[in-house]
């Protein structure tokens, strides 16, 4: 089989498969920003938003960094009494066509068990892994720690 | 009576307070005219990041902006923080008017030194205040706020805290006058501490 044969035969499996199920390929990362860290022994934190361009549901089911030994998705929830409680997703689903923020207060990635400090100004790679094998990379810079946003 | 039990307690003390804030701001009734309002005074004795024994005491004469938190959180704390600090950077001159005060519920890693590494950070004018359990209950009780101790195994020494996020301010006489709620952005704090200044001046 040619090169050319080759390619067409993926492409047509892609054609296929694309509209059932969307992957890593159609999130698209945006406005990824952490805040600088002191030495390694709390947990950080990064935000970011995952835009999904295909048109099916996209699911986070993990993320991976050799930032952290550990890195999750937590969502801090503020009660009616003001009271602040952050807790572990297991999945984040996104629907086709839609975005979901991670940002202060809300959804967050948690990176805990720091391998090496957070300086700012410098970045690490993140990788976000969907129930489907696929993986979304992001380069997420880290900013001052008293940051508010991405632009800070 | 326990932990929880208080915490609980506390919670619904708060609640209160929310309404009874709520009922100052939409009828413009005097500060702390509210009995809701007035049941929250700052009462402590706390060791600052400096290691000098505050006390409520030393704040007289002085706005405090107080905050509670533990420098293992990584999502919320930090982003009061941030946004203190910004308040503070807006506020210019009028800024030597106002002491923020961020108090650890975390009594048992949250030491002055810890606090120390970790508060100056994000502002130097921002104090940390930490102390022993019995000293934070007490404050917790005097300031009518809520924590608990959250096992989480993935968090460092397996436990993170839940608490309660809102920014108490304190008049220059000690008096309680209002909560900003968690994620009140900076500008608007910065707007109304302006115009109290501006007003008792």
């Amino acid at each position: 089989m040619n090169r050319f044969s080759h390619a067409a035969l993926v492409l047509g499996l892609f054609a296929v498969a694309a509209p059932v199920l969307a992957g890593g390929d159609d999130v698209v990362v945006e406005d990824a920003w952490s805040r600088a860290s002191i030495g390694t022994s709390r947990p950080g934190a990064a935000y970011m938003t995952l835009r999904n361009t295909g048109a099916g549901p996209v699911v986070v089911s993990g993320l991976r960094t050799d930032l952290a030994m550990r890195s999750m998705i937590h969502s801090t929830t503020t009660d009616a009494q003001g009271v602040t409680r952050m807790s572990h997703m297991e999945e984040v689903e996104i629907a086709a066509g839609e975005a979901v923020a991670l940002a202060p207060g809300g959804l967050h990635v948690m990176l805990m068990e720091l391998q090496r400090p957070m300086v700012e100004g410098e970045s690490f790679t993140l990788s976000v892994i969907f129930a489907d094998g696929t993986e979304a990379s992001v380069e997420v810079p880290i900013l001052g720690i008293a940051a508010r946003g991405p632009s800070d | 009576m326990t932990r929880l039990q208080k915490g609980l307690w506390a919670a619904v003390a708060v609640a209160a307070l929310g309404a009874g804030a709520l009922a100052v701001t939409g009828s413009r009734a005097p500060e702390g005219a509210t009995t809701a309002a007035s049941s929250v005074v700052a009462e402590f004795e706390l060791t600052g990041h400096d290691g000098v024994v505050r006390t409520e005491e030393d704040f007289r004469g002085t706005w405090t902006l107080v905050f509670f938190g533990f420098t293992n959180c990584p999502d919320v704390c930090p982003t009061t923080l941030a946004e203190i600090a910004q308040v503070m950077d807006d506020l210019g001159p009028q800024a030597d008017a106002v002491q923020p005060l961020f108090v650890s519920v975390d009594s048992d890693r949250d030491r002055p030194e810890e606090l120390a590494e970790y508060v100056p950070m994000f502002h130097p004018s921002i104090l940390g205040l930490a102390g022993t359990p019995e000293q934070i209950e007490a404050t917790a009780a005097s300031f009518k706020i809520f924590y608990e101790r959250v096992p989480e195994d993935a968090a460092p020494d397996g436990y993170t805290m839940g608490h309660t996020s809102q920014v108490f301010l304190f008049d220059p006489d000690g008096g309680f006058v209002r909560l900003y709620g968690y994620g009140t952005p900076a500008p608007e704090i910065t707007a109304d501490l302006r115009a109290r200044i501006d007003a008792r001046e």
